[in-house]
């Protein structure tokens, strides 16, 4: 299995840092949230993914408090703070730490001023917190911009203060509100794997909503996919990258995994024709030898038109357009069946690809 | 010109630059705190109160609706009360100061909202109460639009303080009036007129100039 999964049993020894249970949440007769329940074990990245309206925003938001539950329970480190007034939500805030789309970096303070702000509120004095600042600083690979102003600084850049920020008081928790959204792909990238490597570092446990598979497949270990308030799935990525089950999640998934070529979909017919086009989804361990093992089964006659393997985390997760005669598809579903792949036949072609 | 003219001049500028600081001095003091009121009271605020939002906007309203001349008049009493009398330059600061602040108010107000209000929900994520987003970030995000305010209100200042003559309060405005107006003395009034543009102008570019300094953003 996957070794950044953490235990998944429920009735363990608290490994949850956040529990919710049956939350709700609606807006005027529109229900953002409509009884969603989810723990996020200590250490992992979690992403929770979903069209925009989904509910994913609310969800973050309910996690430090932001937004109240009209029912159901949030516990962070064991502790319910669905009844939590104002005045106790602040302290457990600083222990949450959050980034965001836009940055929401403060234009009239200084970068490290930025940085040092929730310490600021915590009480500490200026000479340390500029000192710990300048360590964070160290930490996003930020070394000399401590004077700058945000305005100075590219998105990039700006999202990676953000992020020194957001650890300056050593949260529990790191909150990513579609942190990479408004960065172009390269930059998405850097602040992906900074991500990745302040998780290892610290065994800082994040939680991230995003819209973009891409991000989830980058990083996450687990993923939730959101739907109209409800999760219509949840597992570790590579499984739901193998076997999405539902609509959204395929849809979602469209971008990230390989389709049928155009030109290839286009000649596909229903009724039968002399070759049949399948797509098989096989993941873990399986995918590896996938085509070596099925090809035993066909001597002759079986073609990889598209697709392959690919490597979520450290999981093989293959995805293949084959074809081969039509009077073989029985033979084929029942071969796969035995391999573990899932298939899903497109449809037939004249002639042979 | 003569000497007497001159000096009537200076004394006259000096009315008018005490009547200005120190009303718009007065207007900064409770004008940004009402101005600030009105943007934490209001729907989404960060101490959403409705009703104290509606009476305060009602109260800022109805100064703010007053003809100067009228609140000049009409204040007359409580003139009076604070500064124990109801005829002078001193005198005339308390109008010009309680016109002032509910027009300061409402230009904060203004600035104080086109605050991202993610900045305020960052703050707010990291724990910050309400006297932390005020002070760290309503005030100083808003920083350049509230001196730009302040340099306008300081500027209208100068010519609301000309109505200030009605009550012997002096003053380049009253110079003009009575000298140029009044007796056809047309080098006072030229005079008079160089005098305010020039300390318009002064002002404006003293405000242009501190915006600059406290403007950080994008």
């Amino acid at each position: 299995m996957n070794s950044h999964m953490p235990p998944s049993s429920t009735a363990s020894q608290d490994q949850s840092v956040v529990r919710l249970r049956d939350v709700k949440r609606s807006f005027g007769a529109t229900a953002a949230l409509d009884g969603v329940s989810l723990n996020v074990q200590r250490g992992e990245i979690l992403g929770i993914i979903g069209r925009s309206g989904a509910g994913k925003s609310t969800l973050i938001r309910c996690l430090n408090g932001l937004e109240r539950p009209d029912a159901g329970t949030i516990e962070i480190e064991r502790r319910d703070i669905t009844r939590l007034g104002e005045t106790d939500l602040q302290p457990l805030r600083r222990k949450i730490g959050m980034i965001f789309q836009h940055f929401n970096l403060l234009s009239a303070k200084t970068v490290e001023e930025n940085v040092a702000l929730p310490l600021k509120i915590e009480g500490w004095p200026r000479a340390k917190r500029l000192a710990r600042a300048a360590e964070l600083l160290d930490v996003v690979g930020l070394t000399g911009k401590a004077d700058a102003y945000p305005k100075a600084l590219s998105g990039g850049q700006k999202q990676r203060v953000g992020i020194a920020r957001a650890l300056a008081a050593q949260p529990a928790l790191l909150l990513s509100d579609e942190a990479t959204s408004a960065l172009d792909p390269e930059t998405t990238r850097s602040i992906l794997a900074l991500l990745r490597d302040i998780n290892r570092r610290l065994g800082l446990t994040i939680l991230l909503i995003t819209h973009e598979m891409e991000v989830v497949r980058a990083i996450a270990d687990r993923v939730v996919v959101l739907d109209h308030g409800r999760i219509v799935e949840e597992g570790p990525v590579w499984q739901i990258f193998s076997h999405p089950q539902s609509d959204t999640t395929r849809s979602l998934l469209s971008g990230v995994r390989p389709q049928l070529p155009a030109h290839i979909a286009g000649s596909l017919t229903q009724a039968t024709a002399a070759t049949v086009i399948v797509a098989a989804d096989v993941g873990g361990a399986a995918a590896t030898d996938f085509l070596k093992d099925i090809g035993r089964a066909f001597p002759d006659g079986l073609n990889l038109i598209h697709g392959g393997i690919d490597h979520i985390g450290s999981q093989p997760v293959g995805r293949f357009f084959l074809s081969l005669p039509s009077e073989s598809l029985s033979l084929f579903l029942q071969s796969a069946q035995i391999l573990g792949a899932h298939v899903e036949v497109l449809g037939h072609v004249a002639d042979p690809v | 010109m003569s000497q007497i003219l001159f000096e009537l001049l200076l004394r006259s500028l000096w009315e008018t630059v005490l009547m200005t600081a120190a009303s718009g001095l007065i207007s900064l003091v409770f004008g940004l705190p009402l101005g600030l009121a009105l943007v934490m009271t209001a729907r989404g605020g960060i101490a959403e109160a409705r009703r104290v939002n509606i009476v305060l906007g009602a109260i800022i309203n109805a100064f703010r609706s007053v003809p100067f001349i009228i609140l000049l008049v009409a204040l007359i009493p409580v003139t009076r009360l604070i500064v124990g009398t109801s005829i002078g330059t001193w005198a005339a600061i308390v109008p010009l100061a309680i016109a002032a602040t509910p027009y300061y108010a409402r230009i904060a107000e203004v600035s104080l909202r086109e605050v991202d209000r993610g900045l305020v929900e960052a703050v707010r994520a990291m724990g910050g109460n309400r006297w932390t987003i005020v002070r760290e970030v309503l005030i100083p995000e808003a920083l350049p639009g509230l001196v730009a305010g302040f340099t306008v209100t300081v500027v209208t200042l100068i010519g609301a303080s000309a109505m200030a003559g009605a009550i012997g309060a002096g003053g380049l405005g009253d110079l003009a009036i009575r000298y140029g107006y009044q007796r056809f003395e047309t080098a006072v009034m030229v005079a008079v007129v160089v005098v305010l543009i020039i300390l318009v102008s002064a002002i404006q570019w003293l405000g242009d100039r501190a915006v600059d300094a406290v403007d950080h953003r994008g």
